[in-house]
């Protein structure tokens, strides 16, 4: 392979990972956006969405889509079943407790863990029954029909996202709470909604997500919610919090870096490159690289 | 006031008779690690309950220490006694790498940059491998020694680790209590207050991560040559999380609130291991229920009751 063309594969590889991270993400940003703490635990909702979407699949009563839609929509319950049971009443303590609900969030997501290792066990499980693989050459370069699939679904559902948060009344009502939920309140906007709401996009997104990597690596394991949640919160503060937009490219580049610099740089120090560019956004541009502008797509 | 000699008289000589009244091994094992966590929430503590910056690192912190004393012992030979101290200094050195670029950091910011340090710490310390020997980690690091006596015991291993965790409670109380310490609470409470007082916030937040650093690196320095083997898995970021936990599901800023937070998070998982695969589940709902009862912790529950209810707790978002 000529390394031009070694060079463009492993862009298309980090493009296809990225837009994971980018899905991800979504739900780390929005929540960080309005509360104000980092949801350690949503990692973990990614990987509990991607072991329900295999149960179904073992069912063998449901095709990929429909588990994928069935998983979706049981994590997106979960994530707001957690919601109310573990950081709401420490958000009815009033403000200042951001600290109080990110150790919850460290209870949630150790409980998530455990309970999966549990259930299944901590072994890699096969994502059998899983997308159909077809490969592509393309001037030399390999392009499976999976990874076509993660792209076109990722953007989809971002899309979709966007137009929800930026054209309808709910999602205005999302920009408004972020932006300052005191007034949204007064506002006559039913907060504790608008919360639920948000974390069952964001799991419905995680789990649709874990779904895609699950089958593209033909890997789904108990800590997968961290090797994918670490890079996709980093992504979220390297969008600028609470920027939706800036999530989505933050995540696609946190891919790209990643996936260059394992290829290029060093594959043992692969997990690193996230956390590099997490610090250097921090120092560099503390507020993300993508500040939104105030009523602009923020969540 | 003689009622409270009697206290302090009883519990000394429950401390120091404790070795003889644990015969079991295995407990005694968990009394000195027990110590080794106060340690470390005790310093978690004073850099974020009392200095109000958030540290999800705190556990590199004492792996910098782990093998600071273990290279200074395996490779030059030197003696405990001068390697503890040095690693506590290698730690806190090494956190004006983090504390001084960071400074300007706050809330969440800070907590995800020190997040982020501690897992480059890991992968350097995996990738290292002409000093660290990777994954494979160092084996074989040398008890300390007191003149011709060596000390393997449990016993004398607890009279050491008693001694460590009295001297980081003094030394952090002294801290509080200083002008130093008022000024890192006025800082915490509110930093534009504090520096338009003339406080020099930037130096004492640098100022204060190191000292709890210090004592980080002091704590892996002991677990190096108590347990005489460290990898980069001694101390992983889940252990950062669980340093966090301490302070705040004991009573963050309190004296007693890290020891407790510390022994409940040591002791629940150990002494539950029966339950092999069921332990960290208790961990996890102990956790989320104490923050959804009470967000200021065991404590602060206690305190509330009392009427002392204080609010003054670092906050994350200003606004």
């Amino acid at each position: 392979m000529h390394p031009f063309q070694e060079f463009v594969q492993q862009l298309i590889n980090g493009l296809v990972i990225g837009s994971i991270y980018s899905l991800v993400a979504l739900g780390y940003t929005m929540v960080f956006g309005i509360l104000g703490f980092i949801n350690f635990a949503h990692g973990d909702v990614y990987m509990i969405g991607t072991f329900l979407g295999l149960v179904l699949l073992g069912t063998g009563a449901f095709s990929f889509t429909a588990a994928l839609v069935g998983s979706a929509i049981l994590t997106g319950i979960i994530g707001v079943a957690i919601e109310k049971v573990c950081y709401r009443p420490v958000r009815r303590f009033g403000k200042g407790f951001e600290d109080t609900m990110l150790v919850s969030a460290i209870g949630v997501s150790i409980f998530l863990e455990t309970l999966a290792q549990i259930i299944w066990g901590t072994e890699t499980h096969a994502m059998g029954g899983g997308l159909h693989r077809v490969a592509f050459q393309v001037w030399g370069l390999r392009i499976s029909s999976v990874q076509i699939t993660i792209l076109v679904v990722a953007v989809a559902l971002m899309a979709v996202l966007q137009l929800f948060v930026t054209r309808t009344v709910t999602g205005a009502a999302m920009r408004a709470t972020a932006q300052n939920m005191t007034a949204a309140r007064l506002m006559g906007i039913s907060i504790d909604r608008i919360i639920a709401i948000t974390f069952a996009i964001g799991s419905v997104m995680a789990a649709v997500g874990g779904m895609l990597v699950g089958s593209y690596f033909d890997a789904v394991y108990p800590m997968m919610g961290w090797t994918t949640g670490i890079p996709a919160f980093t992504a979220a503060v390297v969008g600028g919090v609470g920027s939706l937009p800036g999530a989505m490219i933050a995540g696609v580049l946190i891919g790209l870096i990643e996936t260059l610099g394992s290829a290029y740089i060093s594959s043992g120090f692969r997990a690193g490159f996230a956390f590099i560019v997490l610090i250097i956004t921090l120092l560099f541009f503390p507020s993300g690289l993508f500040k939104a502008k105030r009523g602009e797509g923020k969540v | 006031m003689r009622l409270r000699w009697m206290v302090w008289i009883v519990a000394a000589a429950v401390l120091l008779g404790l070795p003889r009244m644990v015969t079991d091994d295995y407990w005694m094992h968990m009394i000195i690690m027990t110590g080794m966590w106060m340690i470390l929430a005790v310093s978690m503590d004073l850099i974020y309950g009392y200095g109000g910056q958030l540290n999800l690192g705190h556990a590199s912190f004492a792996a910098i220490g782990a093998y600071f004393t273990a290279l200074l012992m395996l490779r030059l030979n030197l003696s405990y006694w001068v390697a503890m101290p040095l690693s506590g200094l290698g730690a806190a050195v090494i956190s004006l790498l983090v504390g001084v670029p960071t400074m300007r950091l706050k809330g969440l910011y800070l907590g995800l940059a020190t997040l982020g340090f501690g897992e480059i710490v890991r992968l350097t310390l995996l990738m290292w491998y002409p000093m660290t020997r990777g994954p494979m980690g160092l084996p074989g690091i040398p008890a300390p020694t007191i003149g011709s006596f060596v000390i393997e015991s449990k016993t004398a291993f607890y009279y050491i680790i008693l001694a460590l965790l009295l001297i980081t409670i003094y030394a952090t109380r002294r801290v509080v209590n200083s002008r130093m310490g008022i000024a890192l609470m006025a800082i915490r409470d509110d930093e534009v207050a504090a520096r338009a007082m003339g406080v020099h916030s930037s130096w004492y937040k640098v100022e204060v991560f190191m000292v709890g650093t210090f004592f980080a690196g002091i704590a892996g320095s002991f677990y190096a040559v108590y347990v005489s083997f460290i990898s980069p898995d001694s101390f992983k970021m889940m252990d950062s999380f669980m340093i966090f936990s301490m302070p705040i599901l004991g009573g963050l800023g309190t004296l007693v609130g890290p020891l407790i937070g510390a022994l409940i998070l040591y002791v629940l998982p150990e002494a539950t291991r029966v339950f092999a695969q069921y332990r960290m589940l208790w961990v996890g709902m102990l956790l989320v229920v104490t923050m959804v009862t009470q967000p200021l912790g065991i404590l602060g529950g206690f305190e509330a009751l009392a009427g002392r209810f204080r609010r003054s707790k670092p906050t994350l978002q200003p606004e």
